[in-house]
């Protein structure tokens, strides 16, 4: 079967080797092929000359990209990431030499792309035409000696600076490098001798083949939070820099808005949102709504950290499956500017599927619910690309990955689901019933876990909230013990639960609407920050042990439930905002006076500690 | 590529197998391009180019096989994929499935041919949906807002009155304010009976909403293969009123179900390997073609909204049909069976409806700044009224505590007063009646709603309670 992939000195695989490297030998003459057999995005190609496996190819007048997927002597088959309408047998099909890759270069920060990072916005669709040009400022000089991952020069793109760094896997002497000025994309900025003797030449742009994750000097633990200002979230399932997490959710329990809050608000320095076979609505949304928003951190409109990746539902299929690695690839890049990128995925399933789609075409044996048997390892791969890294120049940076899954039905069980939950280390389950509650994030607090959490506790220590841990874990079984009773109330009625347990199910009735509920509409809570949620977690800390002394001291649950106070309560995410953290403070000692008048015994409150 | 247009073959054809057609290949055609059909009957029939290679074409024919021989088959080759000659005075007129006019009237004058496929439109040509579509429905207007732009599917279920509430949706939305002008329905109905087909068309007609209306008509005695084709053609036609003419254009499309059961139809003739339940692993992907040409684009005036109709098979949510169909939508809502034995009209069931533009087409500049909080409380306090009557259906109203009885009779309150509607309601009145069941509920549940808006709208209420 691999009669042209075995040979290592054929030029395609060797260029492959060193992708980012322009070779400066005489340009090859590019291998020949012509459709023997097409349907869908799928086609069989006879040739003489050499491809492998990977391998780009242009398809037919108009030149349609495509990759070749199987090689079987003379022929090969190949997918195309383009419509097919008007293909037909003996059209001709160019290789490139090179396996799948996008063209990375600065300035990719507040544009739209499609699934191969080709520019969709433009000047009539509102948008800006991406740059022609650049402006670039050399940091190295001619006779340098350079290695991968060192800067060779900066380039002001918009109002972020990045730089321009020797591409991984290259090596050597620098023997030329343009000086400042304003470049084209594909204009040389510097000359390397690598050290094995070749010429290569470094632009603006940088190919990079989108299924190849880009090396690192090596891993660091993942120890930071990455705060999404979502308080189930950070307080309860947090995530942490370099992490993963998969949000699990049938149709309408809020996948895609809470992916655009997290785009919105967590505090990675670029996010990388790739819609992958969702709905072109969303992408619009995002365009419409990223530019009026305001960056909490630095005042700056929040497009303006952000890369769209969109393939959306009625884009070509076949480009699904690129869109999700060409999205990973360009966090990876940005990681390598020494950022902290978080990467939401919306939605992972829709790349699997796609994937079935191929391998159906393919006729390969389908496995569990027809996906391909390779579904596990893909999305193993992908996974793995996430990680907090020292990068090769030395800096500090992290790419967090976070996947929407669209479960048949909402039904866990299904292929994609379950194998993804082998690969994250977060798993926000959404619940039906909640969301058709209104009831957002609907994250089912029981569903869901965070393996990171443990881990992150010294975090919250050091900012401020040493109890944090105890008081996350006390939340918890709250909520655990709230869905036994929920269980026994319906069998004895609430009524006849004692008061104790009424009580119980009071106080987690404020939990959820205190503080899980968080509507990502709203102006004043939409986004909470470590402070505000540390305040608020300590005061439904304080009204539970507070509760409870009340109890003891003769009153009844339903007094305690209508204290004013309790309604204040309940209503603190709402009322009280990031300005004002100060009337946590009043809200608290309101509480501890309306809590020591209850209870028929008149002796004080019973010296509880927190 | 249209150099070869418009080349005949006759007597090529080798095989006949369901819908597909091959043909020895012995003219250049590509992949996609329409061809006629025509058998020893004269009848021409629509298909397409599915596969190629050196020696065969494999046409997928749209219509009707019976009546197709070997040898007098005549084909011909369009050399492009299939258009809809569209132009002024598409309202008005009825369609069969694939375009002609069957009303009797004359051909439409055409000035644009664009392909039934549409072109995949680039999102970052797309404007957001923004503006409310009032449809006279409370559970719709109040808690499920339509938006302009936006494709909100009905899921029904077999003798669910889904029919009657489509038409009446189409009779009674309107824009608000006076931005009424320029409203076009474009209705297509898929597989569906001639006396349903009929009751739509009469009670368009008795309202005068025919005049701004297209109708497309694949009836459930036509061929399966046509049904895919039936929504291109008439969403073509939308978006020509809509992105040419300057229409706000609303799509009715029903039932999706006759489409999906084609389209499975269809791939096992190709012996593609079945997906879920025997659908094709394709039939996302398929269905998006459809729903994802509702929108607005920029620059031009109109704009698509869709409100497709599907049948759950078996009353079943999770089944591939509306599963799928919901993920690629922007909402749905749901009939409930039982509401509808209970009499209650329009029988919506709430909870697992869903508008997700809903905040994109209510609140401060488009409706009440009230509405959204109103709708949420709604919400919150039907969904726990819902938990109750199941825990009382078990313990009794005895085992409930106090407040939850209250709960169990806004249950009732909430499917008697606002869901069931006897006419038309403004969304000012759909509000009202929100507020007053509200305020039979303790205040201090009301957590969702602000202490100003319980001052405005609750308060009076349960004062005048209090004095009367």
């Amino acid at each position: 079967m691999s009669v042209s992939i075995d040979r290592p000195e054929n030029a395609a695989t060797d260029a492959a080797a060193n992708p980012a490297a322009k070779a400066d030998a005489a340009p090859q003459k590019r291998a020949l092929a012509h459709i023997r057999w097409i349907g869908g995005s799928v086609l069989h190609a006879e040739t003489r000359d050499r491809f492998m496996i990977g391998e780009a190819i242009a398809v037919g007048a108009a030149g349609l990209l495509g990759e070749v997927i199987r090689l079987d002597g003379r022929r090969f088959v190949a997918q195309v990431y383009e419509d097919t309408t008007g293909l037909r047998p003996g059209d001709t099909i160019l290789g490139t030499g090179l396996p799948l890759s996008i063209p990375l270069r600065p300035g990719l920060l507040g544009g739209i792309y499609d699934g191969l990072l080709r520019p969709l916005s433009s000047p009539e669709s509102g948008g800006v035409a991406p740059p022609d040009r650049l402006p670039f400022v050399p940091l190295a000089a001619t006779g340098d000696a350079v290695r991968p991952g060192m800067a060779l020069g900066r380039v002001e793109a918009g109002d972020i600076a990045e730089e321009r760094l020797v591409p991984p896997n290259l090596a050597g002497t620098l023997e030329w490098i343009a000086p400042a000025g304003d470049y084209g994309l594909e204009e040389p900025l510097a000359r390397i001798r690598a050290a094995d003797g070749r010429l290569v030449e470094v632009a603006m742009i940088e190919r990079w083949p989108v299924r190849r994750p880009r090396p690192v000097a090596r891993r660091l633990a993942a120890d930071q939070p990455m705060i999404t200002g979502q308080r189930i979230l950070d307080t309860l399932f947090p995530i942490a820099r370099g992490s993963r997490a998969a949000i699990p959710g049938g149709f309408g329990t809020g996948k895609t808005v809470l992916q655009q809050t997290l785009a919105k608000w967590c505090d990675a320095d670029v996010i990388v949102y790739v819609g992958c076979g969702e709905r072109g609505n969303e992408m619009a949304e995002v365009l419409h709504e990223f530019p009026g928003l305001v960056d909490p951190r630095n005042d700056r409109p929040l497009i303006e950290r952000t890369v769209i990746i969109a393939n959306t539902s009625n884009m070509p299929v076949a480009a699904r499956e690129a869109s999700i690695y060409t999205a990973v690839t360009v966090g990876e890049y940005l990681r390598d500017q020494g950022l902290n990128v978080a990467l939401m995925a919306d939605s992972t399933s829709r790349w699997a599927e796609a994937l079935r789609e191929v391998s159906g075409r393919l006729g390969e044996l389908p496995g569990e619910a027809g996906y391909p048997a390779y579904l596990s390892s893909r999305l193993a791969e992908f996974y793995e690309r996430s990680a907090r890294v020292e990068t090769l120049s030395g800096k500090e940076g992290s790419l967090t990955l976070i996947g929407a899954v669209s479960p048949p039905a909402g039904d866990f069980s299904e292929p994609v689901t379950s194998h993804t939950k082998r690969y994250v280390r977060c798993f926000w389950g959404l619940d039906r019933e909640r969301a058709q509650a209104r009831f957002y994030p609907a994250i089912h607090p029981l569903q869901s876990y965070s393996e990171d959490a443990r881990g992150l506790a010294r975090w919250w220590a050091t900012s401020g909230h040493p109890d944090w841990q105890r008081q996350r874990e006390r939340l918890l079984s709250l909520l655990e013990e709230e869905s036994k009773l929920e269980r026994m109330a319906r069998i004895v009625g609430k009524e006849a639960l004692p008061p104790r347990q009424q009580l119980l199910l009071i106080s987690a009735e404020l939990v959820g609407h205190a503080f899980l509920y968080q509507s990502a509409y709203s102006e004043v809570d939409r986004f909470c920050s470590p402070a505000r949620q540390s305040e608020m977690l300590k005061l439904i800390d304080r009204f539970i042990t507070l509760a409870d002394g009340a109890l003891d001291r003769g009153a009844t649950p339903d007094e305690i439930a209508a204290l004013p106070v309790f309604r204040r309560l309940q209503r603190m995410s709402e009322d009280i905002g990031e300005d004002r953290l100060e009337a946590f403070a009043d809200l608290r000692r309101d509480l501890e006076t309306a809590m020591a008048a209850l209870g028929r015994t008149a002796h004080a409150a019973t010296g509880e500690t927190r | 590529m249209t150099m070869w247009a418009e080349l005949t073959t006759t007597g090529t054809a080798t095989r006949i197998e369901g819908p597909l057609l091959y043909l020895a290949r012995n003219v250049d055609v590509g992949l996609n391009e329409a061809v006629e059909i025509e058998g020893a009957d004269g009848a021409a029939r629509l298909g397409r180019i599915a596969a190629l290679d050196e020696s065969t074409i494999i046409v997928e024919v749209l219509e009707a096989t019976a009546g197709l021989g070997l040898a007098d088959t005549r084909v011909r080759f369009r050399g492009e994929a299939l258009r809809f000659p569209v132009g002024p005075g598409l309202l008005g007129r009825v369609f069969d499935g694939v375009g002609r006019p069957i009303d009797g009237g004359p051909p439409i004058p055409a000035t644009r041919f664009p392909r039934i496929d549409g072109e995949p439109l680039n999102p970052a040509m797309r404007a957001l949906p923004s503006d409310f579509i009032e449809t006279g429905v409370s559970t719709i207007d109040l808690m499920n807002s339509l938006v302009r732009g936006q494709k909100l599917p009905v899921f029904s279920a077999g003798g669910l009155p889904h029919d009657r509430l489509a038409a009446e949706i189409a009779v009674q939305a309107r824009l608000r304010g006076d931005r009424t002008g320029g409203f076009a329905i474009v209705f297509v109905g898929i597989g569906v009976s001639h006396d349903v087909a009929e009751s739509y068309r009469q009670a368009m007609q008795e309202s005068g909403a025919l005049a701004h209306t297209a109708m497309f008509l694949n009836l459930a005695s036509e061929p399966s293969t046509q049904r895919l084709l039936t929504p291109r053609y008439a969403l073509t036609a939308a978006e020509h009123l809509a992105f040419v003419e300057g229409r706000h254009v609303l799509v009715i499309m029903t039932d999706l179900t006759n489409y999906c059961e084609a389209l499975r139809e269809v791939s096992a003739s190709h012996g593609e390997i079945p997906s879920r339940k025997g659908y094709p692993g394709y039939m996302y992907s398929d269905l998006a073609t459809i729903y994802e040409r509702a929108g607005l684009v920029h620059g031009r005036a109109g704009s698509v909204t869709q409100l497709p109709i599907l049948t759950m098979p078996a009353d079943d949510i999770g089944h591939p049909i509306p599963d799928i169909t919901g993920y690629i939508t922007e909402g749905q809502i749901v009939l409930d069976r039982e509401l509808d034995h209970r009499g209650v009209y329009p029988p919506v069931n709430v909870l697992p409806s869903l508008s997700r533009l809903m905040s994109a087409g209510t609140g401060k500049g488009f409706t009440d700044p009230d509405h959204p909080a109103l709708a949420h409380q709604l919400f919150a306090a039907y969904a726990r009224a819902v938990r109750v009557r199941v825990l009382a259906s078990v313990v009794g109203r005895d085992g409930l505590t106090a407040t939850d009885r209250r709960f169990l009779d806004f249950a009732d309150t909430f499917e008697t007063s606002l869901v069931s509607q006897p006419g038309a309601r403004s969304l000012e009145e759909s509000m009202a009646v929100g507020w007053r069941i509200l305020a039979d509920l303790p205040t201090s549940e009301l957590a969702r709603l602000s202490d100003t808006q319980i001052e405005r709208h609750i308060a009076p209420l349960t004062e005048a309670t209090r004095h009367g």
